[in-house]
């Protein structure tokens, strides 16, 4: 019978104590909602294809055998004749990790159940990531229309930089929209009260998945941009 | 506030309403696993006849000319890649694991059933992409199932345009349809146990079913990733692949990729899928020998623990399949390593399974013919990794028929073995009738005999040097004209292996009409999903009451007991006493035999 009466005192111990504990209880493994749990399982799937992608990329670069463009050149607008390096992708990276704040502010709402200051904030990260897409798609016309980068060929070097460029930021682009998509979905649903009853984990659901997103795009910047 | 854990809450049912959401687009995990099982079965049965007529061609190819050199490749492909990834993986994890996580945890269904529906559907999906490239222009691709290019989008090569194409994009949405189910077989394993069923007291097939998810979901992201930029290398015309080739005396329009890369990419999800493969096999495969010896598993911890460690080593070994595509000698090195290392774990099990026989009170029934038969094809299957795994035995080895048999052996016939066992041993909980045991017998037989008589001699081809992969050998030096007539015989067993697969079918469907009506828990068995209070199990598994658990799940032949088994769901107070002497949960035999 002990072991029985323990989950009735789940009190979360600490460290590696508190692990062999919630490894060797019966029930739920980890004391959180079983969406969430799974929404966990999933982003470390998914780390592994980001993970695949720009190991690939990085290969790929190595092995290319013709010289690999400078990004920081290549991603430059001009203002008043002078270009600025990566002044959009900057832009971006900025209007992409205050979406994850906003983001972070809709699920402390949701949690005290201010469903309209919720629906709001999600819709303003919902925004963020919208505007986010749409000036990936300005650079990417832009590349397209203006610098002739296909993702067979590019003017600036190896081929291999525009394959990847494309296929990268691509990926993670429509893991944003999907994102965008999420969000407003859930938005409404939190306005609309659908969540009362359940409870309003599924913001830190959608949170979770949006915070990984930028988390992913760190990287991509880091590995991509400015390498 | 008092805390209620979430497998005790009310959970949302969708219960169905009508015959379409109960038996087509149904929620219940059990609907669902027939639908992945019998899909699986249906794609298998399209390999088995690729199979056979190959082997036609191979035994006696003046007789019949079915297929030429092209179709040939084709039917390589298509064989290799559907039984590996459609039929195998399908069916151990979205068949068994569907139905039997739910049931073995005690939970009503999975953790999110309407995801879980999903998943069926999108594999569907998959495999009807992946037929329709029978009947797109050129065909199906012959780049051979590990796709290699630059291979894969030579003019040369069968399917070059569209068959990579749609198997590329089948691949994608499998591993979509994967994900979906996987997320909900380990969400459920880790979340949805019942009362009293702690991680250790879990049967060993849930143990294999979820650590095989818990390695598809980190491997099929490499293998997803490689099509995406194998479509951007097929499509767009770029070089992730493709090296400077110049082909028919023309260079392509290729430069600076790595074909190496693919292979990293595809044997980084290869390798772990061998075992994903494997895991399910080895935890259905424990569990019916348990059953049908009458005893309890031998080393149950170790084996969990087994299971764990031959999971995670899958994940550093991979690069052996590819010591033919040369690398620096350390990393060969290295890689042998690893790869006799997870000999260890897999011995361990081995040896566990003859020790759980050892001094059995052993029924043979037919599942247990199986899972003996299994014991003997996968250590022989597993003596001939232990060459392959080998550098220096590996590179004479690798490009003949020597490859061919080591692995049909261990993982062709090894889970098929199971599965068959699997599928008789849970017949009469998934049916509720008894299938006919002559003709099962029979089936083993010819099965288990037709096996070794197909790859047995195909080891002794391969030390001759028979290079696999050929459509004909025609006249060498090397090879003797005996080996021709080997090739006769393996081909003549293999059409009666594959006529005995029949007798399978027949029976399944015949006893569904036609079978016995099946007692309540046929086989005695102590887990706990034939302790469901239906048979077969209706929706939401348990009725009003979810089940506790006390003990493991192989309480056989507890001495003093009033039955040779004691169910996990019996509670301790209508336990058998041994001179008196209080069974203890702390002290049972789970944890005393290491």
């Amino acid at each position: 019978m002990s072991d029985i009466a323990a989950t009735d005192a789940l009190a979360p111990k600490s460290g590696v104590e508190g692990l062999v504990d919630d490894w060797s209880a019966d029930k739920q493994t980890y004391h959180v909602p079983w969406g969430k749990a799974m929404m966990w399982i999933f982003l470390v799937s998914d780390t592994f294809i980001f993970t695949c992608f720009l190991t690939s990329y990085m290969n790929v670069r190595w092995t290319a055998t013709e010289p690999w463009p400078y990004p920081s050149e290549i991603f430059a607008l001009e203002f008043g004749g002078v270009p600025i390096p990566l002044i959009l992708i900057a832009i971006m990276t900025f209007i992409l990790i205050t979406s994850s704040g906003t983001m972070a502010l809709a699920v402390n709402y949701g949690y005290r159940r201010d469903r309209q200051k919720t629906a709001l904030l999600m819709l303003a990260t919902a925004a963020f990531g919208a505007s986010f897409v749409g000036m990936q798609a300005f650079e990417w016309t832009k590349l397209i229309t203006g610098e002739g980068i296909r993702p067979w060929a590019n003017p600036f070097g190896a081929p291999q930089f525009g394959s990847v460029f494309f296929m990268i930021t691509g990926f993670h682009g429509l893991h944003v929209t999907g994102g965008v998509i999420y969000l407003l979905i859930v938005a409404r649903k939190v306005y609309l009260g659908h969540y009362e009853k359940k409870g309003y984990e599924i913001v830190e659901i959608a949170g979770l998945y949006w915070h990984f997103v930028d988390l992913v795009w760190v990287f991509i910047f880091a590995l991509f941009y400015l390498w | 506030m008092a805390y209620v854990p979430l497998a005790d809450q009310e959970q949302e049912l969708h219960h169905p309403h009508s015959w379409v959401t109960k038996y087509v687009f149904s929620q219940d995990h059990k609907v669902i696993a027939i639908q992945y099982g019998s899909t699986a079965v249906a794609v298998g049965v399209v390999a088995l006849v690729l199979s056979l007529l190959m082997r036609l061609q191979l035994g006696f190819p003046e007789t019949f000319s079915l297929i030429d050199p092209s179709s040939y490749y084709q039917a390589v492909t298509m064989h290799g890649m559907i039984m590996v990834v459609y039929l195998l993986t399908a069916l151990f994890l979205g068949g068994f694991g569907n139905y039997l996580i739910p049931l073995m945890v005690g939970a009503r269904d999975m953790v999110f059933p309407f995801l879980n529906m999903l998943s069926y559907w999108v594999y569907l999906v998959s495999v009807i992409i992946l037929m329709a490239s029978f009947f797109a222009p050129g065909g199906p691709t012959g780049a051979g199932w590990t796709l290699y290019p630059p291979q894969t989008s030579m003019a040369g090569t069968p399917g070059h345009d569209w068959g990579i194409i749609l198997m590329l994009a089948s691949l994608a949405v499998f591993i979509v349809a994967f994900t979906m189910g996987g997320l909900n077989y380990v969400t459920t394993v880790l979340q949805a146990r019942c009362r009293g069923l702690t991680m250790m007291r879990l049967p060993l097939s849930v143990w294999g079913i979820f650590t095989a998810t818990v390695l598809g979901l980190f491997a099929f992201p490499a293998l997803f990733v490689a099509a995406i930029m194998m479509a951007f290398d097929t499509l767009l015309h770029t070089s992730f692949f493709m090296p400077a080739i110049i082909e028919a005396g023309q260079p392509l329009d290729t430069a600076g990729g790595s074909p190496i890369l693919f292979q990293h990419l595809f044997w980084f999800f290869g390798h772990p899928e061998v075992y994903i493969v494997a895991l399910p096999v080895f935890g259905l495969v424990s569990d019916i020998i348990s059953t049908h010896a009458r005893k309890n598993i031998f080393g149950y911890r170790m084996m969990v623990w087994a299971i764990i460690a031959i999971g995670g080593l899958s994940f550093i070994v991979w690069a052996h399949h590819m010591y033919v595509s040369g690398m620096n000698p350390y990393f060969g090195f290295f890689f042998a390593t690893t790869t006799l290392i997870i000999a260890v774990p897999t011995a361990l099990k081995v040896y566990n399974w003859v020790l759980t026989l050892w001094e059995g009170d052993i029924r043979m029934n037919v599942p247990m013919f199986f899972a003996i038969g299994f014991i003997f094809t996968f250590i022989h299957g597993g003596l001939t990794g232990l060459f392959l795994g080998n550098v220096v035995i590996d590179l004479p080895l690798s490009d003949t028929y020597f490859v061919i048999a080591h692995f049909h052996m261990v993982m062709g016939v090894s889970p098929v073995l199971v599965f068959f066992a699997a599928v008789y041993h849970w017949f009469p909980l998934m049916s509720g009738k008894m299938y006919n045991e002559t003709i099962a017998k029979w089936h083993f037989w010819l099965t288990f005999l037709g096996a070794y008589a197909i790859y047995l001699p195909m080891h002794y081809l391969g030390f001759l040097g028979v290079p696999r992969r050929y459509y004909a050998l025609g006249s060498t030096d090397f090879i003797p004209e005996s080996a021709q007539a080997l090739n006769a015989n393996i081909t003549i067993a293999a059409l009666i292996v594959g006529a005995a697969q029949l007798l399978f079918l027949f029976n399944i469907i015949w006893s569904l009409k036609n079978g016995k009506k099946a007692e309540h828990n046929p086989w005695g068995s102590a887990s706990l999903e034939w302790q469901t209070p239906d048979v077969p199990p209706v929706h939401g598994n348990w009725g009003p009451k979810l089940p506790s658990v006390y003990r493991w799940a192989y309480d056989y032949s507890v001495p003093g007991a009033h039955q040779d088994f004691i169910p996990q769901s019996t509670p301790e107070a209508d336990e058998p006493t041994v001179d008196e002497q209080h069974f203890d949960p702390d002290h049972d035999q789970s944890k005393a035999d290491i």
